[in-house]
């Protein structure tokens, strides 16, 4: 999130689009509750299914799945052409005014510099600013040139009309308007909107540029930075905010540090690509620090053998060449590309699209372990459960060691949550029989190879045997300890740089900021954007007091916001370029003549003046927000809709580039698409407020509450098929077949795509052959293994299918 | 940590009792009435500050345990999880999942032991841990050994491991989270994902 859980009651509009609060995050949406209720706000929710959500909104809108880029720009095109943008703000704060490259366009559902055989975009020179002598970015303050971004932007969603929203997406035209009218309210500076959303935007192919479309959005309306503003992920697991920030992916390093590439041979190489000089005349470009962020990691890594003669152990890294996310990982594991395999509460079996490629995949591994509290259909995949999981265990080969992992209840230890509060947690039994936590069996696997390569040796075994591990136990660390290696330390004297007779931090102290990281190796820190957490003042993330002094929902002694405890992101430009609030109403800092002043810790330099004209985008080159986002994201520089690859139209814009033209598709999955003529319905899946993932289903109460699975249809579709409520339905799609019972419901009703009716099925995704649930075969033996484009997050959300009466499934018992 | 927030409102609402009784002139009475007061249940349990392990709400949490009291099973067992009241977000609310976490400690299904599955096997088989740390660690070893890039076509250092990927959990700790990723990078793994995406 930009902004906080508690910040929602600051706003006057909320759009829940892509996301489902009121059942995925009940005890979070109240706050949107809390805003309607005392600060005046209105509710819209568009999905494509009438949702709890939508049971309480002042306005709901349906769109079929997988159409949300044409929805927003859309929005995007209404607010331009009515002028109803927050004008000064999208002038000063974003680069609205910026002239582009002469040799950039966009034509025929491509943007400049594709390649038809490669099928990327090979050549992205023109994706870029036009600069002068000194290297800085031109802009026309007029907004007359043509080349300038907003007037690129106009003619770029100029396309998108309401007739065309509703021809692609089903919303009505008149709801539609009336959409973008409430959204246009929030263009004054005394009214903000928030956004909400979940995996409903990030699992398509076009999933980041779904974000981006809102993101855009709202730098239009001025909205970002502000009270009650901002773009706001829900998030799905207690900690997925906290494990993404410390880079359990394929190409991170914690605190959004990238791992060097191939094309990276040297240090040099790689510092080279991060010296993120500003664009703009005096703007902070605040990843200018990246180096010093760097080195402190790679001492917290790797310790004394980490050095300057060595460049920091660079060598140490694996360097990629791809990414190995988990679509690649699957597909390798089905190539026998894979020999070993870890989950570690992760149940990929359920949670992989394409079930039959997952299986294939993980028979093929010589080995797995799997580190879990719960049974999973993972670590018993090998198992034959009927038509659940109809396998021959004897042909399994892959060997299988399956470790009882602790619970929250069983450890202590800090977690982030949504709103980037790291909260600690304490300990309240010891796990079931010969349960360990995590900490220890990852302190027990790496002890043990470590042990194993200082006495025998091996392929390169310095990065494992110099791993820092030198915690006071350590085959059981303590949390404490670990927080502060996250915090980081000075490990000598740290000079005062304005004195350097001066000691500005003694060594052994923990950094109090990220600020005082050095990059010649006098400091160490896991992960910068955490530094601040545990000081010598004490560990931040155990602070309780829930006082809120601006009555803003602010807390800010309540646990620790990284960055540096900041519960607004962007907050600077909550105030206008000569630092006054740009409206009372909306007040939340200002410039008092010396300093920064309000609630929050200012997203800025605490006493850099207004006169100083430096952006509020502090960790962008240009000082501001993009519109135009240049070459950082592989499909385009502004959002274009592009069908799901199980598409159900041929795209109105432009037919013969259907969807997104960069989509990664491996070999083995080309065949694997549905067309509309076998599978004429679109289906989503989607999460039930009684069930959490995989979990629950293992969960007495909860199990009661849902005990098995359905597929949510219209009753046009259900009449259609000859399907009654509580009939046994086959669902089919290109990957595989799945039983579910028929829930017939009014909630969701046929949309009128491109003049015609277009049905949907809803999949609730937590039901599989493990747990006190009736059994199921898994959601994903029906989802397609594409992903976005851009992360290559997983097509869940927009496939296509068909439906089917059928027989009942073999009895089973609703046990393990 | 323990908190006595129950105790201090029995005791509260005993001294009341008694003086209110008191100052109506029963004099000793009070007392007797004060020691009637029916005890809570959770008085004699522990109260515990943690999180509700389910989404990123992260709703605080108060866990309450406590030894059953008999010499059968003389450790703590968690009895009742409510909503933490003084935290901002949920201000003591739960969802109908949070609601019924307890149940998920409690679970049938949690593992309590190391199990191994032979290849071709239809069933797991308990061994301790030592032996399945050991496994693990010589697994990982053989393979890496075997399979290890140090450079790639170009003659570019890499030093990287692709025949090993590892899931990580969104349910960590983060402390957890930063020894996972440690262990992991220190291979040289890259196919190494978590539930970000999925």
């Amino acid at each position: 999130m930009t902004n906080s859980w508690n910040d929602i009651k600051n706003t006057d509009l909320v759009l829940i689009m892509g996301g489902n609060a009121a059942e995925a995050h009940p005890c979070g949406f109240k706050w949107v509750t809390e805003a309607k209720a005392n600060n005046g706000a209105k509710l819209i929710v568009v999905d494509p299914r009438f949702t709890r959500s939508a049971a309480v909104a002042d306005v709901y809108a349906p769109i079929r799945p997988g159409t949300d880029i044409a929805f927003l720009s859309g929005v995007m095109r209404y607010l331009l052409a009515n002028g109803k943008i927050h004008r000064e703000y999208a002038k000063a704060y974003t680069n609205a005014t910026y002239l582009v490259k002469e040799g950039f366009k966009f034509e025929d559902g491509l943007f400049a510099g594709y390649d038809e055989a490669r099928k990327n975009y090979v050549d992205r020179s023109t994706w870029e600013y036009q600069f002068d002598d000194q290297g800085m970015v031109k802009v026309d303050d007029t907004l007359q040139d043509r080349n300038c971004v907003l007037n690129l932007l106009k003619v770029h969603v100029e396309r998108y009309t309401p007739e065309m929203v509703e021809r692609i997406a089903g919303t009505p035209k008149a709801k539609f308007l009336q959409i973008c009218e409430m959204i246009a309210s929030t263009s004054t500076p005394d009214r903000t909107m928030t956004s909400m959303y979940a995996l409903g935007w990030t699992q398509h192919t076009t999933g980041a540029q779904n974000i981006r479309s809102m993101a855009m959005i709202q730098l239009l309306l001025g909205n970002m930075g502000m009270p009650g503003g901002g773009v706001n992920a829900l998030r799905g697991h207690s900690n997925v905010q906290g494990i993404t920030d410390l880079a359990l992916l394929s190409t991170s390093t914690p605190g959004y540090l990238v791992l060097p590439t191939d094309r990276e041979a040297t240090y040099d190489d790689y510092m080279k690509s991060r010296r993120f000089k500003p664009l703009r005349p005096g703007q902070t470009s605040f990843w200018q620090n990246y180096e010093k962020f760097f080195v402190s990691q790679q001492k917290s890594l790797f310790g004394k053998a980490a050095t300057k003669d060595n460049n920091w152990a660079y060598d140490y890294l694996p360097k990629f060449d791809v990414s190995y996310d988990v679509l690649k990982m699957v597909d390798m594991m089905a190539a026998g590309q894979m020999n070993g395999l870890f989950c570690q509460g992760l149940n990929i079996l359920m949670a992989s699209p394409n079930k039959a490629k997952v299986a294939t995949g993980l028979a093929k591994l010589k080995w797995m372990v799997v580190i879990d509290p719960l049974e999973t259909e993972t670590a018993r995949f090998w198992e034959n459960h009927g038509e659940y999981n109809n396998v021959d265990p004897k042909a399994i080969q892959t060997e299988v060691i399956q470790l009882p992992a602790s619970t929250y209840a069983e450890e202590e230890g800090s977690a982030t949550n949504s709103s980037r509060v790291i909260m600690w947690h304490w300990k309240a039994v010891d796990g079931p029989g010969e349960s360990k936590s995590d900490m220890e069996i990852m302190s027990a696997l790496h002890l043990r190879l470590k042990a194993l390569y200082a006495k025998d040796g091996g392929a390169f075994p310095e990065p494992i045997v110099d791993t820092a591990w030198d915690y006071k136990k350590p085959e059981n660390p303590d949390p404490a300890e670990v927080l502060k290696d996250i915090n980081g330390y000075a490990l000598e004297d740290i000079p005062d740089p304005a004195d350097p007779s001066k000691v500005l931090l003694a060594a052994g102290k923990l950094l109090p900021t990220f600020a005082m990281m050095r990059d010649d190796g006098k400091t160490s820190g896991g992960m910068w954007i955490y530094t601040g957490v545990y000081t010598e003042a004490g560990n931040m993330s155990m602070r309780r007091d829930a006082s809120d002094p601006t009555g803003l929902g602010i807390h800010p002694n309540w646990g620790f916001s990284w960055p540096a405890n900041r519960r607004v992101l962007y907050n600077r430009a909550s105030a206008d370029p000569d630092g006054k609030p740009w409206s009372q109403r909306k007040k939340y800092l200002e410039w008092n003549g010396q300093r920064w002043a309000g609630g929050d810790v200012p997203d800025y330099g605490p006493t850099i003046a207004p006169d100083k004209n430096v952006g509020p985008f502090i960790m962008n080159q240009e000082g501001t927000a993009r519109l135009f986002a240049r070459a950082a994201m592989p499909d385009g520089p502004f959002p274009e809709h592009y069908e799901p690859m199980d598409a159900y139209i041929a795209n109105p814009l432009h037919p013969k580039v259907t969807v997104n033209p960069v989509v990664r598709v491996f070999a083995a999955d080309a065949k694997s698409f549905g067309t509309p003529d076998k599978f004429p319905i679109v289906a989503t899946s989607y999460r039930l407020a009684e069930h959490f993932h995989y979990w629950t289903k293992n969960v007495h109460d909860n199990a009661v509450l849902q005990p098995e699975m359905f597929v949510e249809m219209g009753e046009r579709l259900a009449r259609a098929k000859g399907i009654k409520d509580g009939d046994w339905v086959e669902i089919s799609s290109q990957r595989g077949a799945i039983k579910a019972k028929a829930c017939v419901t009014k909630r969701i009703r046929p949309i009128m795509v491109d003049g015609s009716p277009c049905d949907v099925v809803g999949l609730p995704i937590h039901f599989g052959f493990i747990g006190l649930t009736r059994k199921s075969q898994p959601v994903n033996t029906l989802t397609p293994s594409v992903g976005d484009a851009s992360v290559n997050t997983p097509e869940y959300k927009a496939f296509l299918v068909d439906v089917k009466k059928t027989t009942p499934p073999a009895a089973q018992p609703a046990t393990v | 940590m323990a908190v006595t927030r129950r105790q201090f409102m029995r005791v509260s609402a005993a001294g009341i009792a008694a003086s209110t009784v008191g100052a109506l002139g029963f004099g000793d009475a009070g007392e007797a009435l004060a020691a009637g007061v029916r005890p809570f249940k959770l008085e004699r349990a522990t109260e515990t500050r943690n999180a509700c392990p389910y989404c990123a709400v992260a709703c605080g949490v108060l866990i309450y345990s406590m030894a059953d009291g008999t010499a059968k099973d003389a450790k703590p067992k968690v009895v009742h999880i409510e909503g933490d009241p003084d935290h901002p977000v949920n201000r003591g609310t739960l969802c109908s999942r949070g609601a019924a976490s307890l149940g998920y400690v409690h679970s049938a299904n949690r593992l309590k032991y190391p199990m191994h599955r032979k290849p071709g096997s239809d069933k797991f088989e308990r061994v301790t841990w030592d032996f399945a740390l050991d496994r693990i660690a010589r697994l990982m070893k053989e393979d890496r050994d075997k399979n290890f890039v140090a450079r790639n076509r170009d003659g570019v250092t890499v030093n990287r491991w692709l025949s090993t990927g590892f899931f990580g959990g969104s349910s960590l700790s983060n402390e957890a989270g930063y020894l996972t990723y440690k262990f992991v990078r220190s291979t040289g793994i890259l196919a190494f994902e978590d539930q970000a995406r999925i």
